[in-house]
């Protein structure tokens, strides 16, 4: 056993109300530079919906990730024979094209225009050129369009839904979208790190964080290639590859990464996961089948004795023991498996982990005849006159699993590798937590229909409590657990405090020398 | 003549490499951040095909014969004492040096005809396709016209540039070359005096080392392990990184 530690985080999807306030935050922070303008670390695409860029998803298009051949389990569209070879020209690289020409708008010509007869416009100019654009793609601008031929109906996780399957979906009684917020996944095995030629890319060791060096990319643009997620961005400007840093001067004085911090739906954890890195490499061999089981089998039991003993040999600082053992991401991933990463098939052991979306996907419509309740109605209170009822009833839970708004297959091709029958489980269990808060709240579930419906969930009512706590009333200090950095240590990362005692002065990160 | 020869063919060379060489190693040392290939294939995608793959083929195949006949001319010249082989070597040059003319060609239109590539260019980048593309054509002109070259290369340049990196300038040989010859070889210093201070400087960090490494990275500030034994020396107790 090679027990490390890995700061992971969990996403809520039912909570994320596609605000984009994550995005907003994380451009403020990093990304408002020439030449990453067009850079989204954080990005909310609703789905289904292309994505940015434009249907990240479609490997077949952009090469990512890694797969299994013959038994081996190599680099899409990098490695060192394909990188080696096309390091002058890239044939799978996605150009600014794909996602978006960024752009602003001459706001100050609505101010500075001359007198004339006509209202001023802001015009939309490239950032790139600073030429007058027509606007032709943004970063979100799939946002809300379910059932949009450009949009939603080129999602690529539609592959193998069939014709019918699909047109129900898009029927417009019966659309339903969720939200997808993505950052970089910091993956356990991440393909960026392995393509890249230069070996600017790495993980570091204490808490798992992927970085660029961006003293030593040299520009060969591998990574953007070879992340699946396209979470790697290449800033045209500097020559330099760039991407999500999970805000580490952040988590290293205990602050949670800023689109986590500012999230307006609270739908993101945060938290440390123990894991033994010995196993990884028969993990990511493993069938696409059995993938989710193997990479949920690296996360390890922080309460588990030998788990512990083994941590501390390995350095872990008790303190970060300590906060995996109140991870959040533990509880959800692990206690109550309640969490998938997303298109694990891509291998790359994503670090983040969804929990799918229920709501938009249970409620059904029925059609009911509301005539008597109209009656009712003051004559002068606007009504409409139809018949449709967007129903969250319960009753008949278990049975309207099949006629949900989404066909299982499309959520199991994003969360579980196709597998339905996970996707299920996590469905019933998060139907069986609302049942059970239903009993206590509004008293119309009998408590042998709530216990029922928890044992076949296969959640105890305690588990149920600590669910609804995390989901509903989770404060900021339960939803980021960040393993103290240790300033001590922390300190030490940038210098070795022996070298600098007895120095003069601050700010100086060579030595002082008296002048000649 | 004299003086044109000597400044040339001989401070020209000194000063050339003394430049690249202090430069290179200080840009290398001091600004890695601006040490980078600047790709500009991200910004256009498609033209850049037509240029960068044959340009750097060819470029590679070239500068390796260059390479190979400076470092073994003896064994060039065994290899050229038959006819075929001789005629087998020039034309792969040729053929890739053409290669590289039409790939720098391309380049240099796709650059000044995409209006987002101009925010993405500086005058040194001109001034090193200048200098390329003349540099290319000379080569080409001198291989079609003076021949066989390497042939002669081996047995006239290879000991002129014997004699500059042992410190005895010897100039004798290069005097008597044609003047397109000689073209090619003060363009040639002139690149190399440039390198540090262009794009060029991305030739010098040609990731091979990538061959060989695990494909994973992991980088601890410390061995944690290590740190946390009392057993462990101070000394190793340092951080890495510092
Ligand atoms: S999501 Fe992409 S960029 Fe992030 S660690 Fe994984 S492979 Fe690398
Ligand atoms: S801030 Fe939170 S709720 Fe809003 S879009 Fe981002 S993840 Fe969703």
């Amino acid at each position: 056993m090679d027990v490390r530690s890995q700061v992971s985080m969990v996403f809520h999807l039912d909570k994320c109300i596609g605000c984009h306030t994550c995005s907003v935050a994380c451009k403020n922070i990093w990304t408002d530079r020439k030449g990453a303008e067009y850079m989204w670390w954080n990005n909310v695409e609703t789905k289904p919906g292309t994505g940015y860029p434009t249907k990240w998803e479609d490997q077949g298009i952009y090469k990512g990730g890694w797969e299994k051949r013959n038994g081996k389990v190599t680099l899409k569209g990098a490695g060192k024979r394909r990188g080696l070879t096309n390091i002058f020209y890239n044939p799978n690289l996605p150009v600014i094209d794909d996602y978006y020409e960024p752009f602003t708008y001459k706001y100050l010509d609505l101010i500075e225009a001359p007198e004339s007869d006509d209202q001023p416009t802001a015009r939309p100019v490239s950032l790139i050129t600073g030429d007058p654009i027509d606007i032709k793609m943004g970063p979100n601008w799939d946002d809300d369009l379910s059932g949009s031929p450009d949009f939603a109906r080129n999602d690529p996780n539609f592959q193998n839904l069939s014709e019918t399957e699909q047109e129900v979906m898009f029927q417009l009684e019966k659309m339903a979208f969720f939200y997808l917020p993505r950052i970089c996944n910091h993956c356990l095995n991440p393909a960026c790190v392995a393509s890249c030629p230069s070996g600017a890319i790495y993980k570091r060791g204490e808490d798992g964080v992927v970085l660029i060096n961006q003293d030593v990319c040299r520009a060969w643009r591998m990574c953007v290639t070879a992340c699946p997620y396209k979470k790697s961005y290449y800033n045209w400007h500097t020559g330099k590859s760039e991407k999500c840093i999970l805000c580490f001067p952040r988590i290293e004085a205990g602050l949670a990464p800023a689109c986590m911090h500012s999230c307006v739906g609270r739908i993101r954890y945060l938290g440390v996961l123990l894991y033994d890195a010995s196993k990884i490499e028969s993990a990511i061999h493993d069938d696409d089948s059995n993938l989710i089981n193997r990479h949920l089998d690296l996360i390890l039991d922080p309460f588990d004795e030998e788990v512990i003993r083994e941590a501390k040999k390995n350095g872990v600082a008790d303190s970060t023991i300590h906060a995996a053992q109140n991870s959040p991401v533990y509880k959800y991933v692990k206690e109550w498996n309640l969490a998938l990463p997303l298109h694990p098939e891509f291998r790359t052991l994503p670090m983040l982990f969804y929990v799918p979306p229920l709501l938009p996907v249970m409620a059904t419509l029925k059609q009911v005849d509301n005539k008597e309740q109209a009656a009712k109605m003051n004559p002068i209170a606007k009504y409409w006159d139809d018949n449709w009822l967007y129903d969250t009833s319960t009753a008949e839970l278990w049975g309207s699993l099949d006629q949900v708004r989404f066909p299982l297959k499309y959520l199991a091709n994003m969360f579980s590798a196709g597998d339905e029958e996970l996707i299920k489980d996590k469905w019933k269990k998060l139907m069986a937590v609302r049942i059970h808060r239903r009993r206590a709240t509004v008293g119309d579930v009998s408590d042998q229909k709530a216990d029922e419906v928890l044992k076949d969930a296969g959640l105890t009512a305690e588990q149920a409590e600590g669910v609804f706590y995390l989901t509903a009333l989770a404060k900021f200090e339960d939803r980021f657990v960040i393993p103290p950095a240790h300033r001590e240590q922390a300190i030490e990362m940038m210098d070795f405090t022996g070298d600098a005692k007895g120095e003069i002065g601050f700010g100086f990160k060579s030595k002082i020398r008296r002048g000649i | 003549m004299e003086i044109f020869n000597d400044f040339f063919f001989i401070a020209l060379p000194y000063v050339a490499l003394a430049m690249f060489l202090v430069g290179s190693i200080y840009r290398y040392t001091k600004k890695g951040f601006q040490l980078s290939s600047l790709s500009s294939q991200f910004l256009e995608g498609r033209r850049l095909f037509y240029g960068s793959a044959p340009f750097h083929w060819g470029v590679v195949v070239v500068f390796t014969g260059h390479l190979i006949s400076f470092l073994f001319p003896r064994s060039v010249l065994a290899w050229n004492s038959q006819p075929v082989r001789l005629m087998i070597l020039e034309i792969t040059g040729f053929v890739f040096g053409i290669s590289m003319l039409i790939g720098l060609v391309n380049l240099f239109i796709r650059r000044y005809t995409t209006p987002r590539l101009r925010f993405v260019t500086n005058k040194m980048d001109m001034i090193v396709y200048l200098l390329l593309i003349t540099q290319t054509f000379a080569g080409l002109w001198v291989a079609y016209n003076f021949r066989w070259g390497s042939s002669w290369f081996s047995s006239l340049l290879a000991p002129y540039l014997y004699s500059i990196f042992m410190f005895e300038p010897d100039t004798s040989s290069v005097i008597m070359l044609p003047w397109p010859v000689q073209l090619h070889i003060i363009t040639a210093f002139v690149i190399i005096a440039l390198i540090p201070f262009s794009r060029l400087i991305h030739f010098l960090v040609v990731p091979f080392h990538y061959i060989w490494r695990p494909y994973q990275q992991v980088r601890w500030y410390w061995n944690r392990r290590e740190v946390r034994s009392a057993d462990t020396p101070w000394t190793l107790q340092r951080p890495k990184n510092n």
